[in-house]
C-alpha cells in the first residue's frame, strides 16, 4: 500500500455521469482539438492567447536563474570587469580594423556584379531577445525567448547569436516566442560549404550537433569546412555562418558520407539571441565572399532571397579561378590578419579565438551596417537589453557604415 | 473524516500546479532526460485516490496545459493523459489495494501507454521524435511513484 490512506476516500456510487461517458467526451474533444490545430490551423488564435497566459508562469519559473545571473553581474569584481572591458576593446579594435575598407569593398563588389550601387545589406534591423530559462521539451532543442508578437516577432523569423545561426521562431505568443534550434532533429537548414560551394542540407542531430546526410560518399568535405546558409528555403538569407564540419567518415557500405558539424552559435549556453529582420525584397546579401563564386546556378526557394546579379554570366573559367583563389587564400589571409591585428595579446589562443569569431562578426556586420534605414535598429530594439548588447546596438546605429566588417574583408583584400 | 469526505479539489489543483512547475523547471540536459512526468504522476495519484473528484477533468486540463507549455499539437497530451486517467479511475480500487512495488509496475505500464500515445500523435502530426530517450521518463516515473504517493498522501491527509 503505497500511501493511499485506507478509507480516507470512500467511493459514493451513483453520482454524476459515468467515467466512461466522460472519457469518451474528453477524448473526442481532444481529437477534435488536434485535428483543428494540425490540419486546419484554426486554433492559431487560441494558441496565441494560451501562450500569453503561460508566459507569466514561465517567467516565474525562470526567475531564480535570472536573479542568480543578476546577482553575479552585480557583484562582479573589479578585476573581472576590467578584464572584460579590455577584451571588448580588443574586439572592437579588431572589428574596426576589418571594417576600414568595407565601404570601398562593398561598392567594388557591387560594380563587379554589374549593379549601379552596392546593395544595402540584407539585414534590415535586429532585436536582442533574452532566453527565458525554462524547459519547453526535454528531448527537443527548443528555447523560449522573451520577445513576442508585441515586439513584432513573426513566425519563421531567423534567430542568431553573435557567432552564427541559432534557429527560427516556431510559435509566437504575445510576449514570448518559441525558437526551434538548428540542432533540433526536426530542423533542417539549407547550407553550402564555403570552400567548395557545394549545397546541401544540415539537419539537426541533437545537442550541439548537425548532420549532413545528403552528401555522396565522394563529396569534397573536410573537417574544418565552414557551412554557410545557402539562401534557399526562404527563411535564412544567403551567406550566414552556420557550423563547422567536425567529423567526416566514409563508410564503404554507405552510399553517403557520415558528416557531423558543430554549430558556431553556442547553443548550449544561450543567454541572449538576435531576432533579425531581413529586407524581403532584397536579393540576398551581396557581401559574403562565397557569393562571388557561387552565384545563382540553382534557382529555387524563395525568389526574394535568391541572388539576382545583373548579368546572367555563365560560369566557365574566369569565375571559378578567382573564386577558388580567393577561397584558398581566405584562411591564410584571415590568419595573417588576425595575427597582424593582435600583437599585444597575440597568443595562439587569442589568435584561434579571433579566427573562430570572424564568421560571427561578419554576420554582426551585415546586421549592423543597416544602411540608411538603420536608425530603425534602435527603434524596435528594446530598452532592457543588457549592457554589452546595448552598446553593440548603439554602436551599430550611431555609425551605420563604418561600424564593422567582416570575415571576408581579408579575402577580397589580396 | 467528514471534512475530508468533500472532494479534495483545491488540493488537486494546487498539487497539479506544483507538479507543472517541477516539469518545466530548467535542468541540466542529462537530468532533464530522466525527469519524471510529475504532472502525469500527480493526476494518476488523484484519479486513484479520489476517483470521483473529477480526475478526468483534471487530466484533460493538465494535458492541455502540457500541450501549451510543450508547444505540442493542442490535444495531444490531453488525449494521452485522459486515456490513462480513465483507466486509473476505472481500476482505482484494484490499484489501490496493491503493494507499492506492483503499483509502481502498473504506473510504469500507464506511463508507457501515455508515451506511446504521444509518440503516435507525434508521428501523425509530423513531428516524429524517435530517440529511445523519450521512454526513459516512464522508468524514472515508476521509480519515484512510491515517493510521490507518500508526499501527495501527506498533502491529502494533512489537516
Amino acid at each position: 500500500m503505497a500511501g493511499f490512506a485506507a478509507g480516507a476516500y470512500r467511493t459514493t456510487p451513483g453520482r454524476g455521469t459515468s467515467p466512461g461517458f466522460r472519457f469518451t467526451l474528453y477524448a473526442i474533444l481532444a481529437v477534435a482539438l488536434m485535428f483543428m490545430d494540425q490540419r486546419r490551423g484554426w486554433l492559431a488564435e487560441a494558441r496565441y492567447f494560451l501562450s500569453g497566459a503561460a508566459y507569466p508562469l514561465q517567467l516565474a519559473v525562470s526567475s531564480p536563474t535570472a536573479a542568480w545571473r543578476w546577482l553575479q553581474s552585480t557583484f562582479a569584481t573589479r578585476a573581472a570587469l576590467e578584464a572584460e572591458n579590455a577584451q571588448l576593446k580588443r574586439e572592437a579594435r579588431d572589428l574596426e580594423m576589418r571594417s576600414q575598407r568595407y565601404e570601398a569593398l562593398s561598392r567594388e563588389n557591387g560594380e563587379l556584379r554589374g549593379l549601379r550601387d552596392a546593395l544595402p545589406p540584407v539585414a534590415d534591423h535586429w532585436m536582442v531577445a533574452e532566453v527565458v530559462n525554462v524547459e519547453l521539451n526535454d528531448l527537443r532543442q527548443r528555447v523560449l525567448i522573451d520577445r513576442g508578437a508585441h515586439n513584432g516577432v513573426f513566425k519563421h523569423q531567423a534567430v542568431m547569436d553573435s557567432h552564427g545561426l541559432v534557429g527560427q521562431t516556431m510559435h509566437v505568443g504575445p510576449w514570448s516566442a518559441e525558437v526551434i534550434l538548428i540542432t533540433d532533429p526536426e530542423h533542417a537548414v539549407p547550407v553550402e560549404i564555403e570552400r567548395t560551394s557545394v549545397r546541401t542540407i544540415a539537419v539537426g542531430a541533437g545537442p550541439q550537433t548537425l548532420a549532413l546526410p545528403f552528401l555522396p560518399a565522394n563529396a569534397d568535405v573536410k573537417p574544418g569546412d565552414l557551412l554557410l546558409t545557402s539562401g534557399l528555403g526562404g527563411v535564412f538569407p544567403q551567406g550566414y555562418p552556420v557550423a563547422r564540419v567536425t567529423e567526416v567518415r566514409h563508410d564503404t557500405v554507405q552510399p553517403s558520407a557520415q558528416i557531423r558539424a558543430r554549430p558556431l552559435a553556442q547553443l548550449d549556453q544561450l543567454h541572449e539571441v538576435m531576432l533579425v529582420w531581413f529586407k524581403a525584397d532584397h536579393p540576398a546579401a551581396p557581401t559574403p565572399a562565397s557569393s562571388t563564386s557561387v552565384e545563382s546556378d540553382l534557382p529555387g526557394g524563395n525568389p526574394a532571397f535568391q541572388p539576382q546579379p545583373a548579368p546572367p554570366r555563365p560560369q566557365p573559367a574566369p569565375v571559378p579561378a578567382p573564386g577558388a583563389d580567393i577561397q584558398a587564400t581566405a584562411a591564410r589571409a584571415s590568419a595573417e590578419h588576425a595575427s597582424v591585428k593582435q600583437p599585444a595579446p597575440g597568443s595562439p589562443a587569442s589568435l584561434a579565438r579571433s579566427r573562430q569569431r570572424s564568421p560571427g562578426s561578419s554576420e554582426a556586420a551585415v546586421g549592423s551596417v543597416g544602411g540608411p534605414g538603420s536608425g530603425s535598429a534602435t527603434g524596435p530594439a528594446p530598452a532592457p537589453a543588457p549592457a554589452t548588447s546595448a552598446a553593440r546596438e548603439a554602436d551599430g546605429s550611431s555609425e551605420p557604415h563604418a561600424s564593422r566588417s567582416t570575415a571576408h574583408t581579408p579575402e577580397t583584400d589580396p | 473524516m467528514n471534512a475530508r469526505q468533500a472532494e479534495p479539489r483545491g488540493r488537486m489543483i494546487v498539487t497539479a500546479f506544483i507538479a507543472l512547475i517541477l516539469s518545466i523547471l530548467p535542468l541540466p540536459e542529462w537530468l532533464a532526460v530522466a525527469r519524471p512526468a510529475f504532472l502525469v504522476l500527480t493526476v494518476l495519484y488523484w484519479s486513484i485516490a479520489a476517483p470521483r473528484a473529477g480526475g478526468l477533468a483534471l487530466g484533460f486540463a493538465s494535458g492541455l496545459t502540457l500541450d501549451v507549455f510543450r508547444g505540442a499539437v493542442l490535444g495531444q497530451h490531453a488525449l494521452a493523459l485522459t486515456t490513462i486517467t480513465y483507466v486509473a479511475v476505472r481500476e482505482h480500487q484494484k490499484i489501490r489495494s496493491k503493494p507499492a512495488f506492483q503499483q509502481a509496475l502498473i504506473v510504469l505500464g500507464a506511463l508507457v501507454v501515455y508515451e506511446f500515445i504521444l509518440f503516435a500523435i507525434d508521428g501523425w502530426s509530423g513531428h516524429p521524435l524517435t530517440t529511445p530517450l523519450r521512454w526513459v521518463h516512464a522508468a524514472t516515473g515508476a521509480l519515484v511513484w512510491p515517493l510521490a504517493t507518500a508526499l501527495l498522501e501527506r498533502s491529502y491527509s494533512a489537516r
